[in-house]
């Protein structure tokens, strides 16, 4: 298997590692219900098709990527960086 | 205070020459980090022009007169040289001198025997003369740099160092021991 980095390129999947599902990006506010709270730290999806998820180049660019990909047939359609997405801590 | 040695990550290895292949220690100068703020990238151009050099992108080097900048991650590299003025407020810059250690691997064939431990393509046109990879070495976090057709220059975290040399020295004596038999 092999992940394109957006900035090395074409990587062997041992250069990453693998975080879990994009939910992670997507940090309720403090005072959100417990049940976003919930919803955010335990319950996933389980696809059988396109998922999205977190991968980390660790041995590369020390960046952090989603990437999505297919369950199903395996294919990657897109590897994108974390950072400079729209919405983005600076 | 105690008096200090400092000591270099390779002192008293001699290079090894094996298989047409020269393994050598290199001798670092200062390392720095230059870690771009965000929307500091003007301002460091600016800082690095006067000195000919631009900040590199993605599997870049930037080279004059002694100074050298070297591609490291999004938004950074490291400088092997004297730090210039004028990056303050535009980057983070960190010392990382005596961190790393470095090799050098020479000779015909440099690219196939470095195959042997790297998982990315390091044929010349795939990574030609003047470009840096961060990639795996076998098990250690590398950055790679291309110098010549047969010739890279191999970095990695100071503790790694003497794995490194050996896992390199590897590569070459199993090289020299297949040469005779496939001659």
């Amino acid at each position: 298997m092999r992940l394109t980095c957006p900035l090395c390129g074409p990587r062997d999947r041992r250069e990453f590692y693998y975080y879990g599902a994009e939910d992670y990006l997507n940090r309720p506010d403090a005072g959100a219900p417990g049940s976003a709270w919930d919803d955010y730290l335990h319950n996933r999806d389980n696809p059988a098709g396109m998922t999205r998820d977190l991968w980390y180049h660790e041995q590369g660019c020390a960046q952090w990527l989603i990437v999505t990909r297919n369950t199903v047939t395996h294919a990657v359609t897109a590897v994108d960086l974390v950072a400079g997405r729209q919405g983005a801590a600076t | 205070m105690p008096e200090l040695i400092a000591k270099g990550p390779f002192d008293g290895v001699e290079p090894l020459v094996m298989a047409g292949l020269t393994l050598a220690p290199v001798e670092d100068g200062p390392i720095w980090s230059i870690a771009l703020l965000p929307g500091g990238a003007k301002a460091a151009a600016k800082a690095l022009k006067p000195l000919g050099l631009a900040f590199p992108g993605p599997g870049g080097i930037s080279e004059k007169a002694g100074l050298r900048l070297v591609w490291t991650g999004r938004d950074q590299a490291f400088l092997f040289g004297d730090l210039p003025a004028g990056l303050e407020g535009a980057a983070v810059v960190t010392d990382q001198s005596g961190g790393w250690a470095g090799v050098t691997l020479t000779g015909p064939g440099a690219a196939r025997a470095l195959g042997r431990l790297v998982a990315v393509d390091v044929r010349l046109a795939a990574f030609p003369v003047g470009g840096v990879v961060r990639t795996g070495l076998n098990h250690m976090s590398a950055v790679i740099l291309r110098t010549g057709e047969d010739a890279f220059e191999i970095r990695v975290f100071r503790s790694m160092a003497r794995t490194c040399w050996h896992e390199l020295a590897e590569v070459l004596r199993h090289l020299g021991a297949r040469a005779p038999l496939s001659a």
